[in-house]
């Protein structure tokens, strides 16, 4: 090729049958420039969905809350009424299990969003070659605007119970972050699987409703037993602490664990980002054949 | 400006029939890229799989356009799927370089929900057209798909023929390098069809086309050259005019076994056979035949009813003419006589002649059916009537 033709600077793409594994220097830079190109279309697509998902409901943007605050409500008439009997706890009950609830809401939230997203984009996603980080981003924007009008709600509801949060409360971002980024990798990494098969998006709501019991989040850390077991090695319990903590002004227990958690779940996101990367073609493969 | 935008090395795809089966291969396959191994190994079929693409090659350089041809089922989107990156091949390379445009089926990567004017920004920020270049066009886009306002409505209440129109001006005004172009025009009225021919032969002078139509008169007018697919594999590569005789006789393959021989005679003839016809006859020439009727008596006047069908057995030209105006009688024993006609003006296909002999009250007294087939040929590929007509002279006065 002479080096004056303009056609030598064009992009190549190429598709082969080899696993782009084989290739990682290429599929790292690749992934980084579809990241930075998907952009603009996340932003729109969370714009959009968000417009659309309150536009049809009567009750719009109160929607949000409206889950949280019932399950409280009921943790609340179920604690006071002596049906379940929970131990002390250093906030008050009322306190504790709202800030619990909606803290869990955004992790889930955050959990379901990957999935959520690439099976609304299946019929996109089999025509149009555009950047699959897109429909990741776009999720993540989501549940971070739903988490944003859910803080709202919760610091007013904190004043109006009397609790003033202190200089700690300039790391709680940090902790919803947090929330949002091990709930998306582990959203990420059910993905696959979950695109193939509908068994995950069917399993996944009894799974957690499980992990809810065993994190604290309705019931404070037990000091003793199986259950103590359970909740310690539960990773989302440092999660849900220390971003607690931070809120109310406690200072926070755990907070290497929290740390560790953070860091591991950074590196599950990159890995699960790949196996997403490397899948989409596959799955679309039979999602439309 | 000579060189090779699109190349496609041996590639092969397998579909899975079954759809539990389907899943399941997908998780392996997905388990075999995860460690790196090559997708779905060395291409032997797995149960209930079948080659939907197999061992295609081919190469465009810029300028080129190429109609990609074959029935339903044929191969044709799954190869475009996979140029276009949606799908992995299963063997082979693909190497496509520069911006892709591609229009790959019906409301083809559009966002329902976002408006068209979104649905804009987002498809050229996919394919790489930086914003300034998109605010320059958009206007442009606008006004070829002559959508007007609804342009900021969402896509999802656009009508069919409003999408493909969307579509199309974006595939085709950010000036793509390749443009992949999939059954899209069907839907468009004619006029804004004749409008995307038009600009599509702009655009083939600085990008190379790959262009799948069932519209053979204008894969005909456009590409520069055609691939066939059949069954997954390529049954014709190479001249427009031959790839489309190809599609047709492939088409027409599962009817010839209905074309026989009808040769039937009512006394007092005893026998009928035409001769000396031409295999292959150059629409606007001369061509001849010789007729022998061989008959135990005197009949006098007939009335010969010569017909041209195509393989379907539609009529396509026929021709009643009676013997006595040209003086000729059927007498007992051998006759033997030739007609001559002036030119076959149909289109470039291929054809049966029947021919039908009654006497002078209209009885039948011999039948010749489907006793030869013939292939004409020239005349312009852009012919859609059956008829061609024979341009004789265009002077300047």
């Amino acid at each position: 090729m002479r080096p004056t033709d303009p056609d030598s600077a064009l992009p190549v793409t190429r598709y082969t049958a080899d696993s782009r594994l084989q290739h990682p220097v290429q599929m790292i830079r690749d992934m980084f420039r579809d990241l930075a190109a998907g952009r603009e279309l996340a932003w729109r697509l969370a714009v959009r969905d968000i417009r659309a998902q309150y536009r049809q409901a009567f009750l719009g943007l109160l929607w949000i809350f409206i889950l949280p605050l019932a399950n409280t409500l009921t943790w609340i008439f179920l604690s006071g009424s002596g049906i379940v009997n929970v131990a002390e706890t250093d906030l008050p009950y009322p306190v504790y299990v709202f800030t619990g609830t909606m803290l869990w809401a955004i992790f889930m939230e955050a959990l379901n969003a990957p999935l959520q997203q690439t099976n609304a984009a299946k019929s996109m996603l089999a025509k149009l070659n555009f950047p699959r980080e897109a429909l990741i981003v776009s999720g993540i924007y989501q549940t971070l605007f739903s988490a944003a009008i859910k803080i709202i709600l919760l610091i007013g509801a904190l004043l109006l119970l009397g609790i003033i949060p202190g200089w700690s409360i300039l790391l709680f971002p940090l902790g919803i972050l947090s929330l949002v980024l091990v709930g998306t990798a582990i959203g990420l990494m059910l993905t696959p699987v979950g695109i193939l098969y509908t068994d995950i998006g069917r399993g996944l709501p009894l799974v957690m409703q499980f992990l809810m019991y065993v994190t604290p989040v309705v019931f404070p850390m037990p000091k003793e037993g199986l259950a103590a077991t359970l909740f310690t090695l539960n990773p989302l319990s440092p999660l849900i602490l220390t971003t607690r903590d931070w809120l109310t002004g406690l200072p926070p227990d755990f907070l290497d664990y929290f740390i560790a958690v953070n860091l591991i779940a950074f590196l599950l996101l990159l890995v699960v980002w790949i196996i997403y990367r490397l899948a989409m073609p596959i799955l679309i493969e039979r999602m439309s054949a | 400006m000579n060189d090779t935008l699109i190349k496609v090395e041996g590639v092969s795809k397998k579909f899975c029939r079954s759809l539990k089966r389907s899943l399941w291969y997908g998780m392996r396959d997905l388990g075999n890229e995860l460690i790196g191994r090559r997708h779905s190994r060395d291409g032997e079929l797995r149960r209930d799989e079948f080659w939907a693409v197999k061992d295609v090659s081919f190469e465009l350089k810029r300028g080129e356009c190429l109609g990609l041809i074959g029935r339903n089922g044929a191969g044709k989107t799954t190869l475009l799927r996979m140029l276009n990156g949606l799908i992995k091949p299963d063997s082979g390379s693909i190497e496509m370089r520069g911006r892709v445009g591609a229009l790959i089926a019906l409301g083809a990567g559009f966002n329902p929900i976002l408006t068209g004017r979104e649905n804009i920004y987002v498809n050229a920020s996919v394919i790489g057209v930086s914003k300034e270049e998109i605010e320059e066009k958009i206007k442009a886009i606008v006004d070829f798909a002559e959508i007007g306002d609804f342009i900021d409505m969402p896509v999802q209440n656009y009508s069919s023929g409003m999408t493909v129109r969307l579509g199309f001006s974006i595939a085709t005004l950010l000036q793509p390098d390749i443009l992949i172009l999939d059954e899209v025009l069907a839907v468009g009225d004619a006029a804004f069809r004749y409008k995307c021919y038009r600009h599509m032969d702009q655009l083939l002078k600085n990008s190379a086309v790959i262009f799948v139509s069932h519209d053979m008169p204008n894969i005909g007018r456009i590409s520069s050259s055609t691939l066939l697919l059949s069954k997954g594999e390529i049954a014709f590569l190479g001249d427009t005019l031959d790839g489309i005789e190809a599609y047709r006789e492939l088409n027409n393959d599962p009817l010839s076994s209905n074309h026989d021989k009808i040769v039937t005679t009512y006394p007092p003839v005893k026998d009928v056979s035409i001769v000396g016809l031409p295999n292959e006859q150059q629409f606007s020439s001369k061509f001849s035949a010789e007729i022998i009727i061989d008959s135990e008596a005197h009949v006098g006047h007939c009335t010969l009813r010569f017909n041209v069908t195509d393989l379907s057995g539609n009529y396509v030209a026929s021709c009643v003419v009676n013997s006595d105006e040209y003086n000729i009688k059927i007498n007992r024993g051998k006759n033997h006589w030739r007609i001559g006609f002036s030119s076959l003006p149909l289109k470039a296909d291929r054809y049966m002649l029947r021919a039908t002999f009654t006497d002078s009250r209209g009885a039948i007294i011999a039948l010749w059916h489907n006793g030869h087939q013939i292939r004409v040929t020239g005349g312009h590929l852009g012919i859609v009537s059956n008829c061609q007509l024979d341009l004789c002279s265009w002077n300047t006065l």
